[in-house]
């Protein structure tokens, strides 16, 4: 027997094409305010002298963490400076935080919305699952078809990575809240939007917190499949290196990931923690 | 009108409930609809009506549909079939936000496992009820500090829950309750987790304040001595419908089938039972009306002492028929001849707190209210027989 392969290829090509045809004005805003999304943080990271980065970015880590935290932060910051590798690091940490920006303001409805129906569960679920396992260079292509290379494709594939985190746990969170407190929210003459903001939430807030951190982490991720298709940053530099053979400034690139990496995940969970006491 | 009828209400729970309610009318049983139809009866045409003002005691085992009637009360369920008319209007008719209307100003509920919100201080949970309801912050944080101080936790405010123990906790819940001022409240098995000695704490405490408070009790439980210590009224529920509904003492004295008979046999009587349950009419007489008169009415009415009261029922003694003789001969005056230390009891004494008096005492013990009324005499054999669980008939002479 010999079944002819299915055109499944073309078939996603076709819808590709069709997309770009009918949605290029939809695609050209959203462009646009990533773009600038992106900018800004740059801009505002690279406007003053990066010692007074490293000193905020240590306070910060002093007042919701510890002092220790604070001292890596400095000394960490402080190598990623000395190596060279600044600005490029703002440039990733500026995708990092549009991605998970973007994943937050999008991940947390999408999640609430999941928690209130059992049928939008049951739909999204699954899509989160072929978002996660789908290796993320093939969805950067009809990325940059659709947006042109750069930082945004990058930021939009590192979105559909790195949200499928804040939904879940969103949704889990919600789901998780005691039944008898829903009860007596709702005995009490709560309105849906009163029980979620007096209850729903602020109970389910570590769990959604967890999201969070998972997310910004998945997008970090990203920094250098991002690259790929050119994005600047830290990540454009790993990418060098791999295609040159430079291990030495691989690994220096490398570092330097690993560093912002552990200072977003401390700090994250820092505010977590932070909340519950 | 009754503040609340219920007519025919019926919870089933399951695919396509309606299917269930032509096989109730049929008179088909909980387990022969679930064999046939997969579906569960919770609640089976439940029948009953609740007065402004009065604790009403539903009660029965687990799984006898008392937890999800109280539901169906407020709708945290909502019913299959039946009206829960609310000064004649149905509850069951009520659109969303009537409904979210009525429970923020009529029915407030206190939960079993206490369903305090963690994330809350004290003062905001007592709060909830009015900051749902839209009442400004300072008028809000007054009134939930009232209720708090009504439940005497006033300085617990700002603790979280957590930092509380279980009966506290509950005084939060019942704080949360009638901070908003409700005309109803439900009370989900509200003292069955607390240890039994709290629990009785709790019931006098919720005695002490619907003394003052007057509001409409809803009170689920599935322990017969707290229905009885603090029901107006009792529903008795079994495989989902109300078997009997009584005062405390008609279910005593009167269960209506074998299921609460068995359900009262190991109700130990002398802990439920007050001196105002088995107290009966004393015979009285006025000293001024001397003792041949005296003699005469012990003659008439077939007893051999009498009780000797002013004309307001104060109680001043008692006076036997031996002493009575003794007046008449020697002319003296009633007051002169009787005895003045007569064993008295309050109507609340419970039975169990009169043995020791009996024992000590040839005469009935007297029943006087707080100003020394005389109210009622208890005789002996009515505290044996109401403890052997009959009914104390007017009729039953027994000697003092």
């Amino acid at each position: 027997m010999n079944i002819p392969k299915l055109p499944l290829g073309d078939w996603i090509e076709t819808l590709e094409r069709w997309l770009e045809d009918h949605l290029d004005p939809l695609f050209d805003m959203i462009r646009l305010i990533i773009g600038s999304m992106t900018d800004a943080f740059y801009a505002g990271l690279t406007a003053v002298p990066a010692v007074v980065i490293m000193i905020l970015i240590s306070l910060i880590a002093w007042k919701i963490v510890n002092l220790r935290l604070a001292l890596f932060a400095f000394a960490g910051l402080a190598l990623i400076h000395n190596l060279n590798l600044w600005e490029p690091s703002m440039q990733s940490l500026a995708l990092v935080l549009t991605a998970s920006i973007l994943s937050i303001a999008l991940g947390i409805p999408i999640g609430i919305a999941c928690a209130r129906s059992n049928a939008l569960q049951h739909a999204v679920m699954p899509m989160l699952d072929f978002m996660q396992t789908m290796p993320a260079f093939v969805y950067l292509l009809p990325a940059v078809s659709f947006f042109s290379l750069g930082v945004v494709p990058g930021v939009i594939a590192s979105v559909i990575f790195a949200i499928p985190p804040t939904i879940r746990l969103t949704n889990l969170g919600i789901r998780q809240v005691p039944q008898d407190l829903v009860e007596a929210a709702d005995a009490f003459g709560s309105t849906p939007l009163q029980k979620l903001v007096k209850l729903q939430m602020p109970i389910a807030l570590p769990t959604i917190m967890a999201g969070i951190n998972q997310t910004i982490m998945l997008s970090l991720s990203m920094v250098v499949i991002a690259s790929m298709i050119g994005a600047q940053g830290v990540g454009a530099y790993v990418y060098r290196a791999v295609t040159q053979a430079k291990t030495g400034v691989g690994f220096e690139a490398g570092i330097a990931i690993v560093i912002i990496a552990i200072l977003l995940d401390r700090l994250t969970q820092g505010a977590v923690k932070r909340k519950k006491s | 009108m009754p503040l609340i009828q219920v007519k025919q209400l019926v919870k089933v729970f399951g695919h396509d409930p309606a299917r269930a309610l032509p096989l109730l009318d049929q008179g088909w049983s909980k387990e022969r609809i679930f064999k046939e139809t997969r579906l569960t009866v919770g609640v089976n045409r439940a029948d009953f009506t609740v007065e402004q003002g009065e604790i009403f005691v539903i009660m029965g085992l687990s799984g006898s549909g008392k937890s999800t009637l109280i539901r169906l009360l407020n709708r945290l369920i909502e019913p299959t079939a039946g009206e829960i008319l609310w000064n004649g209007t149905d509850i069951v008719k009520m659109s969303a936000s009537e409904l979210r209307q009525f429970r923020r100003e009529h029915m407030a509920m206190v939960f079993q496992k206490f369903a305090l919100f963690p994330h809350r201080t004290v003062l905001q949970n007592a709060a909830f009820g009015l900051e749902v309801r839209g009442i400004e912050k300072k008028k809000r944080m007054e009134l939930a500090l009232e209720a708090l101080r009504l439940v005497g936790l006033e300085q617990w405010a700002d603790s979280r829950p957590d930092q509380l123990s279980g009966g506290m906790q509950q005084r939060v819940g019942l704080a949360r309750a009638i901070a908003n001022d409700p005309d109803v409240l439900l009370m989900d098995e509200a003292f069955s987790a607390l240890d039994p000695l709290i629990r009785k704490d709790m019931q006098d405490e919720l005695l002490e304040l619907q003394g003052k408070m007057h509001k409409t009790i809803i009170f689920i439980t599935h322990d017969l001595d707290e229905a009885l210590r603090i029901g107006d009224r009792i529903a008795l529920m079994k495989d989902g419908a109300i078997v009997q509904i009584g005062t405390p003492e008609e279910i005593l004295m009167n269960p209506a089938d074998d299921y609460v008979e068995r359900f009262i046999q190991d109700v130990d009587f002398s802990k439920v039972l007050t001196a105002s349950h088995v107290m009966r009419k004393a015979e009285t007489v006025t000293p001024e009306r001397g003792p041949r008169v005296a003699l005469q009415l012990m003659r008439d009415r077939g007893v051999s002492s009498l009780y000797v009261t002013d004309k307001s029922m104060k109680l001043l003694g008692v006076l036997t028929a031996e002493e009575a003789s003794e007046a008449a001969r020697g002319n003296l005056a009633i007051t002169e001849v009787m005895q003045r230390e007569v064993p008295r009891v309050g109507p609340d004494a419970l039975l169990a707190d009169l043995f020791e008096q009996m024992a000590e005492s040839r005469l009935p013990l007297a029943v006087v209210d707080d100003n020394n009324r005389l109210l009622g005499i208890v005789l002996k054999g009515a505290v044996l027989s109401a403890l052997a669980g009959h009914a104390v008939r007017e009729t039953e002479v027994v000697g003092g």
